[in-house]
């Protein structure tokens, strides 16, 4: 667990970057900083590990003082990972990721070893480790920076925008194969960046900071979205706050219509709809036609809409409505998790769900910390 | 220095030979390596064989290039050809390298900006390219200019007449006021050649005068 | 006259002795080697901190602004100061080794500092920032990344030191500037040309030398040579760093 107790930073010439910051990083879970640029959010990021030092207040790791910990081994047991990578250009892939163990003295055959399983683990080829950085796309070095900061099996990983230097469909990737480690490793990560979108999505525990380093708001993303403090973190949360919101909302149980269905091949037969759901033969769905074009030959690929996108049953409201949005045929397509058909629904009916379902309550006494508890108090059991 | 003071016309001649003698390759050296430069910034596979070739010439030590020259040229070892043959050499040797790294570094949507709009060839050359990359190639050239000078004193041993003479006769003859005069004045001479080219350089690119009063 | 320059080369007399070309060949290394080392222990932890501190680094743009003081000049006023006050035959060496070191200096310290500098910052930051102390960060990171512009210093250092110590020859250092100067004053040209000749070779080879080391030395991740696999824009690093840098633009 890291703790700010009212950190505070101000520069040689007067600025404040950070102001009285108390924020708890939960242990095992993913704290984001966010906030527009000038927020302190980096420079807070930096003093955990004390690149930068605070001016006044104390920040504590598992309730150790860091500013009486040694430097060199404070940040040897924390990764940290960076913009652009800061990857060493003078050294192999695997060489760089060894970096930690060989500070910290391990021999050289452990060293390999770890470091090619976590070439792997972040999923890049085995051949990669003999090249150098510079042979290496955007995202790629990103992944070896994240391989790098992983190598020493440090508790807690620190991560300044790691994902932001790199384009939109990669960046997903990474973010989307970053929770998949997460789950596997659980490590306390207080992870910075200025995309409010990033930050709900991959923290358990949002902070908001707003110009001049003071807290805004911490809460976790759902509350968050349901119940911004005040104008700023509104603002900043920005527009579709509401639909955003459903994204963490599961879907009770909803009700499913029978879908009539044909296979891939097969004549469509007599009938008056003016779509008919098309399946392979695990029943899997692949797009919808239209009865009337095709008339009495076998339907083909040719023939298939695949506009729709497909809902898991026990996936979110927020996906349940943009399968009956987008369908041609207005009728969502539901599947159970092996990607079997299950039912069809209407719009209007995932609304219906919608409005019963709950929004988190407020926490009156509270607006900045309220959301938070819910975290915290999870890692109180933990 | 009352050395000077008695002796101040000769200094004037000797220098005014030795501006001579290091300006005329400064100017000719730089025009020769603007086209030079230029080929080895636009065609990549030229660019390791004018670099290398040039900068084998540079490694060859100067005293050295000037006996060689009258081989050469043909010319005798007195005439002053030579050292302004050889310094030119030099001068180009220099230059060529950062008149290529000066127009390489000029930003890629820049140019192809300029060739948008029309700007080609030559034209963007001149209109475009140089002027940008004009910090870089001025940074070249003074250190071409301050080298130059003093490079070009050694030729008094081979008896050719400039600055040089003040010190291989004040060494010779031991006469300190005469040394240390020659000593100042290539010094001299040295800076007031760079800061011509520095006062040069901020004529010809009167937009970062903008950007330093903006900053 | 080529005939007679060759002539001059082909006469094994001229290959043995004190005024032999191979006495003569040795003792010019020498006196660049002692001048370079010498040179080096002074410029190279100078420029190793100012490029890790940032600190003083006027220091570097002064270094360089000796170049506008004439290298014949500072042999002259050196002979003539200390070779009075020092005994034998030390008194024609000593002064021409004290300039050359002094020569020396810009280009190495000059040349150690841009690589410093020249870094990548966030390389620097991330070893920081991974644990490394300060001593590690300049001796794992900073210096294997500054090499190739450090190796261009130290060529360029090189090149000015053996045109340098040719010249010295008038202040009566050995070396293979004694056939340029003798062969001056005794109006023999075969001995000036053989000498010159003999000079400029010296130089490109070393020159070369230390080319091939550089390549050997600098890590491939740097210089774009790499086993397999495509290179990003490493062209103008690999043909940066294979030359010496004649300024080392980054100061003034």
């Amino acid at each position: 667990m890291i703790r700010f107790d009212a950190v505070t930073k101000q520069f040689p010439d007067g600025t404040v970057a950070v102001d009285e910051l108390s924020l708890t990083a939960p242990t095992g879970k993913i704290t984001v900083l966010v906030g527009p640029s000038g927020c302190g959010k980096t420079t807070s990021l930096r003093m955990v590990n004390r690149m930068i030092e605070p001016t006044r207040g104390t920040i504590t790791l598992d309730g150790q003082d860091t500013g009486r910990m040694n430097e060199a081994d404070l940040r040897r047991g924390m990764g940290y990972v960076i913009q652009h990578a800061g990857l060493f250009p003078h050294r192999t892939v695997l060489d760089n990721i060894g970096t930690v163990p060989r500070l910290l003295g391990w021999d050289r055959r452990k060293t390999r070893e770890v470091s090619r399983e976590l070439l792997e683990r972040v999923g890049l080829a085995p051949e990669l480790g003999a090249r150098y950085p510079a042979q290496l796309s955007g995202g790629q070095q990103q992944r070896v920076g994240v391989a790098r900061a992983l190598a020493a099996d440090p508790p807690v990983m620190l991560m300044d925008e790691p994902f932001s230097a790199v384009d939109p469909v990669v960046r997903e990737q990474l973010q989307d194969e970053f929770l998949r480690l997460q789950a596997e490793l659980g490590k306390t990560i207080v992870f910075v960046t200025h995309d409010i979108d990033e930050a709900i999505k991959l923290g358990d525990q949002v902070a908001v900071l707003r110009v001049g380093g003071r807290l805004a708001q911490v809460a976790e993303p759902s509350y968050l979205l349901a119940h911004p403090a005040d104008d700023f973190v509104a603002d900043f949360v920005g527009r579709d706050r509401g639909y955003r919101a459903l994204g963490f909302q599961d879907a009770p149980r909803l009700p499913l219509r029978s879908e009539r269905t044909v296979l891939l091949g097969e004549r469509p037969g007599t009938t008056d709809a003016a779509w008919l759901l098309v399946v392979d033969d695990d029943r899997h769905p692949l797009g919808w036609v239209e009865p009337a074009r095709i008339g009495d030959r076998p339907v083909t690929e040719a023939d298939l809409h695949r506009g729709g996108t497909v809902a898991r049953e026990h996936g979110s409201l927020r996906s349940a409505l943009d399968a009956a949005l987008s369908s041609p045929s207005r009728r969502g397509v539901i599947v159970d998790d092996g990607g079997a058909l299950c039912g069809t629904m209407l719009a209007h009916e995932v609304l219906t769900a919608i409005e019963d379902t709950d929004r988190p309550e407020r926490d009156e006494a509270d607006p900045v910390h309220g959301g938070a508890s819910a975290v915290h108090d999870a890692e109180g059991a933990a | 220095m009352t050395w000077l003071a008695d002796n101040w016309q000769t200094v004037l001649t000797l220098a005014g030979r030795h501006l001579y003698l290091a300006g005329v390759p400064l100017v000719v050296g730089f025009l020769v390596s603007i086209p030079l430069g230029w080929v080895a910034s636009r065609w990549s596979r030229s660019y390791p064989v004018i670099i290398t070739s040039t900068g084998l010439l540079y490694t060859i030590p100067s005293l050295a290039l000037f006996v060689v020259m009258p081989i050469v040229l043909g010319t005798r070892i007195l005439d002053p050809v030579n050292v302004i043959v050889a310094m030119t050499i030099y001068t180009v040797a220099l230059l060529v390298r950062t008149v290529a790294d000066g127009l390489n570094a000029v930003p890629d949507d820049i140019e192809q900006a300029a060739t948008a709009m029309g700007y080609r060839g030559v034209r963007r050359l001149l209109g475009v390219e140089l002027p940008l990359a004009a910090p870089v190639i001025s940074a070249g050239l003074r250190v071409a200019a301050v080298s130059n000078v003093s490079i070009v004193s050694v030729a008094s041993i081979l008896g050719v007449s400039q600055l040089g003479d003040l010190l291989l006769d004040g060494y010779n003859r031991v006469i300190w006021g005469e040394l240390l005069t020659g000593i100042a004045s290539c010094i001299l001479l040295a800076l007031a050649l760079d800061a011509v080219i520095v006062g040069g350089t901020r004529v010809v690119t009167p937009w970062l005068r903008a950007q330093e009063a903006r900053a | 006259m080529i005939g007679s320059v060759l002539a001059w080369f082909t006469d094994p007399a001229n290959w043995q002795g004190e005024d032999g070309i191979a006495n003569r060949l040795l003792q010019h290394l020498g006196y660049t080697a002692m001048a370079v080392v010498l040179a080096a222990l002074v410029a190279i932890p100078l420029g190793l901190w100012v490029g890790h501190t940032g600190r003083m680094r006027w220091l570097v743009s002064f270094a360089n602004s000796v170049r506008a003081v004439p290298t014949l000049g500072l042999l002259f006023a050196v002979s003539l100061w200390l070779g009075p006050k020092i005994p034998g035959d030390l008194a024609f060496t000593v002064p021409s080794i004290l300039v050359l070191a002094l020569l020396a200096i810009p280009p190495l310290l000059a040349g150690t500092y841009a690589g410093i500098e020249a870094v990548d910052p966030a390389a620097r930051d991330a070893a920081r920032g991974v644990g490394m102390t300060s001593g590690q960060v300049l001796r794992q990171v900073e210096v294997p990344n500054g090499l190739p512009l450090m190796m261009s210093g130290f060529r360029s250092a090189v090149l000015q030191v053996v045109a340098t110590a040719t010249v010295a020859a008038i202040i009566g250092l050995g070396g293979l500037g004694r056939y340029l100067i003798d062969g001056i004053a005794l109006g023999d040209y075969p001995q000036t040309a053989g000498g010159a000749i003999l000079v400029a070779v010296l130089a490109v080879v070393l020159d070369g030398v230390f080319a091939f080391v550089q390549r050997r030395v600098v890590s491939p991740g740097l210089t774009g040579r790499h086993v397999g696999g495509r290179g990003k824009d490493s062209r103008s690093v690999a043909v940066e760093a294979d030359r010496p840098s004649a300024d080392v633009r980054s100061s003034a």
